[in-house]
């Protein structure tokens, strides 16, 4: 099950962050978790939002540049060795991960997203190992999302 | 359609017979009425009748946009202020703005180029022409106006701006034909785009664009964006305006209107004509105006001429598109590199949209290149390493085109500032 998630494209100006997160804020959007890569030129920003058409909506309506993606988001178990038991079936699998980032924990557990190249072999991978794939509304129930 | 035929057709030798008898009282008339241009051919030791074949024309000293400011406002004018119909000024980029006058018959001539102008982008009599040239004091907007008035064409006097009031009248008085900057059209797409409207299914069939280096990149972009044919039309106020020339539906070359205005390439460095085909700045002299004839006026515009015959049937000489200006060619390194080259290269890029910005530094001795592109939404990538990926083959095909590398720094869309006329494509920070 893919989750769908909020990629921003952003300059490296001073204050642009912040913009980013008012627009969200008056459109009444709750971030539940959020990364961002940069380079020295630009970013790019990566939300799990509770309501990502509204989202994508606020932000185009305000001229950003904003499309939705697609990661798949995993459940471990909270403690170590958790992020480990789930590296191992990419290794075995030979799945090539393009980035990863917490969304958190909740009850013993801990929430990964990631995003791969081919995401449909990766959550047969993961299913086939035991490793649990998350649904929107696994996430739903956790405040996730 | 061919407006004139008797004289858009006529036969080489003929035209050339015309042209040395008009030289020939043109260079009489301005040397009787315009001072400031008698001195220069004292100063050269160059009187009238030296003129008696078109090879004299090298003798006569040239006018520059120089001796308008020095005459500013109405110095160089060769009849009374009263006979003066109209005044046109230039934007003035560099310093004061420059004044033209024009009497009656001078607003006569001037229709009459501009109707074969339209003429050569595929108007005729009926055509429907929505001109979003400004109007004012800037040519574009009246020339185009009387051009179409001239033919019997439609005309909506639109003016610049206003681009979804544009979008409307395109959509519901049937334009069939739309002149504005290359840089306005493309700003047309896009706000059309925005808005969900596709401009192809409009009856607009044919775009008279200029007043602006563009490429022929940027026509294909237009052309498909707008499903439409796009020419290239050429003319500067202290020429006449626009109808100086304008590229027929071949599409390779604009066609001089050379029994009115008689074109020359020279070496900008030297002054020296060039030989038939070879690049250089195009020189003009006006045969037929009178309030402000022009003997030799550099325009700074760099072009070449191509005398083979054209398809079209018509004879007028044709010349290249503008490939830039003496005055805003940069010299990068040492290399000549005019903001067209770049715009071509990002065109070719997939993805990437033609609104860019470049930036010159000094960086100790050295020059430094950085150019602003706008992403598009369509390829704008979750992953950084796809958008590093399309910066470096900006940057290749840079490298590849020009022999020069450049940072390419990738900005938000429509952060670049977007222009309804001519459009800023430098900023040169180097203090050299």
């Amino acid at each position: 099950m893919k989750v769908q998630q909020l990629s921003i494209f952003l300059e490296n100006k001073s204050g642009r962050l912040a913009e980013i997160a008012n627009i969200l804020a008056k459109a009444a959007i709750n971030i539940r978790a959020a990364t961002l890569a940069d380079t020295s030129d630009f970013g790019v920003v990566r939300l799990i939002v509770d309501d990502v058409d509204k989202a994508v909506g606020a932000l185009h309506n305000e001229g950003i540049t904003a499309v939705k993606t697609e990661v798949i988001v995993v459940e471990t178990s909270d403690q170590p060795g958790g992020l480990s038991k789930v590296l191992n079936v990419i290794g075995q699998e030979s799945l090539n991960v393009e980035y990863l980032y917490s969304l958190g924990t909740r009850a013993e557990k801990a929430y990964i997203a990631l995003r791969f190249d081919e995401p449909d072999k990766a959550i047969q991978s993961f299913e086939k190992s035991g490793v649990k794939v998350s649904t929107k509304e696994d996430l739903k129930a956790q405040n996730l999302a | 359609m061919i407006w004139n035929p008797e004289a858009e057709t006529m036969a080489i030798d003929q035209r050339k017979e015309l042209q040395l008898k008009r030289l020939k009282e043109i260079v009489k008339y301005v040397y009787e009425k315009m001072p400031p241009y008698r001195e220069k051919m004292d100063k050269a030791g160059v009187k009238p009748q030296d003129i008696q074949a078109l090879a004299d024309l090298p003798k006569l000293p040239f006018l520059t946009k120089a001796d308008m400011r020095e005459n500013y406002p109405f110095g160089l004018f060769t009849v009374p202020m009263e006979q003066i119909v109209r005044v046109h000024s230039s934007s003035g980029t560099t310093g004061k703005p420059t004044a033209v006058g024009y009497i009656k018959e001078d607003i006569e001539v001037w229709a009459e180029v501009m109707a074969r102008a339209l003429g050569c982008g595929g108007a005729s009599p009926g055509t429907v022409i929505q001109n979003a040239y400004g109007y004012g004091m800037f040519t574009g907007g009246l020339g185009i106006h009387y051009g179409g008035e001239r033919m019997g064409c439609t005309i909506l006097p639109a003016s610049s701006g206003q681009t979804k009031r544009q979008l409307l009248y395109l959509q519901d008085f049937g334009s069939t034909m739309i002149t504005c900057t290359p840089s306005y059209a493309l700003y047309l797409c896009e706000v059309a785009e925005e808005e969900g409207i596709d401009i192809k299914s409009f009856p607009l069939k044919y775009g008279v664009l200029g007043a602006e280096p563009w490429s022929e990149a940027m026509r294909d972009k237009i052309q498909e964006k707008m499903g439409i044919l796009a020419t290239d039309i050429y003319g500067l106020s202290e020429i006449i305006g626009p109808g100086v020339g304008n590229e027929c539906l071949e599409q390779n070359g604009l066609h001089i209107f050379d029994d009115h205005f008689l074109p020359e390439i020279i070496n900008p460095e030297t002054g020296e004509p060039l030989p038939p085909g070879e690049q250089g700045e195009l020189v003009i002299t006006t045969l037929t105006k009178t309030a402000f004839p022009g003997v030799r006026f550099r325009t700074r515009d760099i072009t070449s001429l191509i005398e083979e015959p054209c398809a079209c049937g018509r004879t007028h000489v044709r010349m290249k598109r503008i490939s830039g200006r003496t005055d805003d060619m940069l010299i990068i390194r040492g290399v000549n590199v005019f903001p067209s080259q770049i715009e071509s290269v990002l065109l070719e890029v997939e993805g990437v949209e033609p609104h860019y910005m470049i930036y010159l530094r000094r960086e100790g001795a050295l020059d430094d290149m950085e150019i602003h592109v706008e992403i598009s939404e369509n390829v704008f990538s979750d992953e950084v390493k796809k958008l590093e990926a399309l910066e470096k083959k900006i940057k290749q095909e840079i490298q590849a085109i020009l022999g020069l590398s450049a940072r390419i720094k990738l900005v938000e869309p429509k952060s670049i500032e977007r222009s309804m006329g001519k459009t800023k494509h430098v900023v040169d920070e180097r203090q050299i």
